[in-house]
């Protein structure tokens, strides 16, 4: 399959009063026309910032530069942020983790829809507000019509998580990046929003970047699974083979530490330590310092992403089958 | 060190580095220049507050009668005797300019003390109190708000009687709305948060939670509020001044000096426009530094 | 077995004024619970958001008085009219909030606010509750350095742990945690976790654990009471309510919590329809029956109080049929 959007080294740096951040180190990725792919990672680990750098969304402090970011085979690189926005914003969209501050307070939801219609699609007043009123019931929200002149406050936050998914399938995207888009929501009402975005991702054959701390969703979501850690990539694969043979200490670390995973009142497996920040980034691997395997050559020499049969990881002694890491004695 | 970072479940976790809440807003407020150079001036003003007795080449309310209306040095017929020349009635401008420093200074103090003190108290009392206690409160503020901030000083003025005292008391009330509300309105925020339920659990009573645990927190925009309150002040208070209300002649105060010598300005320019110049600069570099100090202060609150 | 909290029919209402004309309504956001807990348990409330989970916290805190019902700690009322044993009482049941940005007073250094308890409750010098902060410290886990630090300076994880070590200060017999691990990252939360389950077992506290997080649930509570709209709708032991849930919504919630599944066929959610009904106009007779696929006409009808089926208190006219039911 051609690649919709094709990443390469893309690197996202900002500048603090305590020095550069290196928010995003150098992450490949590729979403597949239709595919499903969902990055996992912790707080600090990068995911959002990558993708609100694809989107032309940081702030004047950071800096972005890339090999490659194209999308349906148009370099975005050499597009100014603007000219990016208004390329991405018909075929990309993007919905948000607060469906509540997403939306603008000032406005009903049918003025917002209506807006976004406008910018990207034309079309007459009479057709704009039939279409608004179609994308609601597309999303499943009750009596469309009349929630058009809703303001988002008087709309629970899965109705709002709804409209913002109709705003961000106005235009029919190509590609639709989910940023943690059930968190803030309550589990029942989490479960008919992914129901939701699968059945929509399959209806428009539309492909979907899913951001999320929360492996069980991607587990039930994605197709291909790629994990990050302060601000790298450490392990890509498909979504069976990386919830059923975890080759990276910390995708392993983060599926043992899940209370799903352990004896009702046992101890949970934690990964000790912290995220490293700005000051205290280690020179070897950077999840050494926490890693329950690491030797000496872990913590002297960053790893590259090595290629195995189903993936890639970026350790010098990925786990085999049985949890344990190659090629290490014990 | 390779042993420690191995272990699996160590029982310490490491600390990030520290920056106290101070530092840091020293080193955003230090990147504003035009903050810095306000804070220089302030400085300086103090100083030269303090020492106006050392530094002022003359005494403030002395009348030299063979010098009346000399103009500046720089100026034809100046001489270094008197610097920025003299007034009507041969009192050196420059010592009373110094002089007036430490008025102003004395001025600006006062009033915000009193006004950010009362304010404060009041604010904290509705934010807290709610239900009628803060109806009174608020909408007492508000109708001083209705008025215009000078009226209302000319009113009060009249009942107390003139006097630089009466003029500062004055300037506190007019000022004391914006306190209270700012005070309210942050205290207010402040209480949703739950390390206020935190203090509660621990068993706090209302007025600890008030001055210790709440108000702390709020001090941000009050401090912002205070300095520029400073600048209200020296201006409503020279605005009083002027209206022969505030302080009263001889003393040096930077108003009372340009309301007495307002019929001379077509002939000796230089009677009228070093007061005011002093006027303009101290309030400018007390909003410049509020300024400052609200940019240094509000990303520290937010995150 | 020592009860050391016990609640009776505690309600709390909240008077919700919409303009100026309009009359006040009355949100009953805990509508009569009642439970008793005991020495070295754990009690988790589940529910979504608006179920009155949050407001039951506050209540049993003592941060706000029940509207009516009563609350015993130790077998004495709180609401007492003698103000010393108010003051007694309130010291046994501490809190953990669930934002540890937010709960910790920015203001203060990490040793003051562990002190702060101390020095409102007890007679301790200076230095004595210098020396309680700092064994506190060691005990969960943080160096003693943090002493003299301020809260923004540590992650979320070491945040938290600083709470939890500000609520074990008066050495409480309850500790109520309001969703204690839902802003923490997964590797962080298992360890939190694990500090809660060492603390309970060596200073036998009595956890009251709020959370929407049924895997955190499972793992760490003894029993289980599920609210729904400000009641109780199911509860009882864990292990019982999570194998066989005997009401509709138990049930619903447990089938749409997402699980780690691989391979090709994966089971699908079980996806409940609606959403919470507005407290403001609860709906008649079952609160849950306009999402219930077991309603019937008497549902509708007649709101079906808290009854004993099977080893546990379920508040449903069905429960036998639900547990009997195939999936």
């Amino acid at each position: 399959m051609p690649a919709l959007l094709e990443i390469r080294g893309l690197t996202v740096e900002f500048t603090t009063s305590r020095g550069i951040l290196r928010a995003v180190d150098r992450v490949d990725m590729d979403v597949a026309e239709g595919e499903v792919l969902g990055v996992v990672g912790e707080s600090g680990s990068g995911k959002s910032v990558s993708m609100l750098a694809l989107m032309g969304l940081l702030g004047s402090n950071a800096k972005l530069t890339a090999d490659r970011l194209a999308f349906a085979g148009t370099d975005l690189l050499t597009l100014t942020p603007r000219q990016r926005r208004k390329l991405v914003g018909k075929d990309v969209a993007m919905i948000f983790q607060e469906p509540t501050t997403s939306l603008n307070p000032c406005f009903t939801v049918g003025f917002q829809i209506v807006e976004a219609l406008k910018e990207h699609m034309g079309g007459t007043r009479k057709w704009r507000r039939d279409r608004a009123v179609e994308l609601l019931n597309l999303v499943g929200i009750p009596d469309p019509g009349a929630r058009l002149n809703a303001f988002p406050h008087q709309l629970s936050g899965g109705m709002n998580q709804r409209v913002m998914i109709a705003m961000a399938i106005a235009c029919q995207p190509r590609l639709l990046i989910a940023d943690e888009p059930t968190t803030a929501l309550d589990v029942t009402i989490q479960a008919q929003i992914l129901e939701l975005l699968t059945r929509l991702q399959r209806q428009h054959n539309m492909a979907m970047v899913l951001i999320t701390h929360d492996m069980a969703v991607v587990s039930e979501t994605a197709q291909r699974v790629q994990v990050m850690y302060a601000g790298q990539l450490v392990e890509t694969r498909s979504a069976d083979d990386l919830f059923s043979r975890p080759r990276h200490p910390y995708t392993a670390a983060l599926l043992s530490s899940l209370p799903e995973h352990a004896e009702r009142r046992a101890r949970l497996a934690t990964i000790p330590g912290l995220v490293p920040g700005i000051g205290d980034r280690p020179v070897g691997c950077l999840f050494s310092p926490r890693c329950a395997h690491a030797n000496d050559r872990c913590r002297a020499e960053r790893p590259d992403l090595y290629r195995d049969p189903e993936g890639l990881a970026r350790c010098f002694y990925p786990l085999d089958d049985s949890g344990r890491p190659e090629g290490v004695a014990a | 060190m390779s042993e420690a970072a191995a272990t699996p479940t160590p029982q310490t976790e490491p600390v990030s580095a520290p920056l106290t809440p101070a530092r840091e807003v020293w080193l955003h407020f230090r990147q504003n220049k035009g903050a810095m150079i306000g804070m220089y001036f302030i400085i300086a003003l103090v100083i030269v507050a303090i020492l106006a007795d050392l530094l002022a080449p003359h005494s403030p309310i002395v009348q030299y009668r063979e010098a009346l209306l000399v103009p500046p040095v720089f100026q034809d017929g100046g001489s270094w005797r008197f610097i920025l020349g003299t007034d009507d009635i041969g009192r050196d401008i420059l010592s009373r300019l110094i002089h007036g420093a430490r008025l102003s200074i004395i001025i600006g103090f006062i009033v915000v003390f009193l006004s950010l003190g009362f304010g404060v108290v009041l604010g904290l009392s509705a934010a807290f109190a709610r239900g009628t206690v803060e109806i009174l409160i608020m909408r007492l503020m508000d109708i001083m708000l209705a008025l215009p901030s000078l009226l209302l000083a000319i009113v009060i003025v009249a009942i107390l009687g003139p006097g630089l005292f009466n003029a500062m008391i004055a300037v506190s009330i007019v000022s004391l709305p914006h306190f209270t509300r700012l005070a309210r309105a942050s205290a207010m925020s402040e209480l949703t948060r739950e390390y206020v339920s935190s203090a509660r659990i621990a068993g706090a009573g209302t007025l600890r939670l008030m001055f210790r645990t709440v108000l702390p927190n709020c001090m941000a925009p009050l401090i912002v509020q205070a300095t520029l309150g400073f600048s209200n002040a020296i201006l409503d208070a020279a605005a009083l001044g002027f209206l022969g209300l505030g302080a009263q002649p001889p003393t040096p105060e930077w108003g009372t000096m340009l309301a007495g010598s307002l019929q001379y300005v077509q002939r000796a320019w230089w009677v009228v426009t070093f007061p005011g110049l002093a006027i303009l600069l101290t309030v400018l570099a007390f909003n410049l530094m509020g300024d400052g100090l609200r940019d240094a202060l509000d990303p520290k609150l937010k995150r | 077995m020592t009860v050391v909290m016990e609640a009776k029919g505690v309600r709390r209402y909240y008077e919700v004024k919409k303009g100026m004309l309009a009359k006040a309504a009355t949100v009953r956001a805990v509508d009569g619970v009642s439970f008793t807990l005991e020495a070295g348990r754990t009690l988790a409330i589940v529910g979504e958001s608006g179920c009155g989970k949050s407001s039951l916290a506050r209540v049993l805190a003592m941060l706000e008085p029940p509207s009516d019902g009563e609350l015993l700690i130790d077998g004495l009322p709180t609401l007492a009219p003698e103000a010393d044993r108010r003051v007694a009482l309130r010291r046994a049941v501490q809190m953990v909030f669930q934002n540890p940005y937010g709960s910790l007073n920015p203001r203060h250094t990490v040793g003051r606010i562990l002190e702060e308890p101390l020095e409102i409750n007890t007679d301790l010098s200076r230095d004595q509750r210098a020396e309680a902060a700092r064994a506190i410290l060691a005990r969960v886990g943080l160096r003693p350095e943090a002493y003299g630090r301020y809260p923004h300076m540590f992650s979320g994880g070491q945040r938290q742990r600083i709470a939890i070590a500000r609520a074990l200060m008066l050495k409480p017999r309850v500790v109520i945690a309001d969703e204690p691990v839902s802003a923490l990252d997964i590797s962080i939360q298992g360890q939190i976790l694990n500090l809660l389950m060492d603390l309970q077992e060596e200073l036998r506290l009595a956890y009251i654990f709020v959370s929407h997080d049924l895997g955190v649930v499972h793992h760490i509570a003894d029993e289980v009471m599920v609210m729904y709209l400000g009641r109780p709708v199911e509860h009882g032991e864990t292990g019982l309510l999570f194998d066989r849930p005997a009401h509709p919504y138990t049930r619903a919630l447990l089938g749409s919590r997402p699980r780690i599944q691989t391979g090709a066929n994966k089971i699908p959610r079980k996806t409940l329809s609606g959403e919470l009904p507005s407290p403001l106009r609860p709906p008649p007779g079952c609160a849950f029956h306009q999402r219930c696929t077991f309603a019937t006409e008497l549902c509708k009808r007649d709101r079906p109080e808290l009854r004993q089926v099977e080893g546990r208190a379920v508040a449903c006219h069905h429960a036998e049929t639900v547990l009997g039911g195939a999936d």
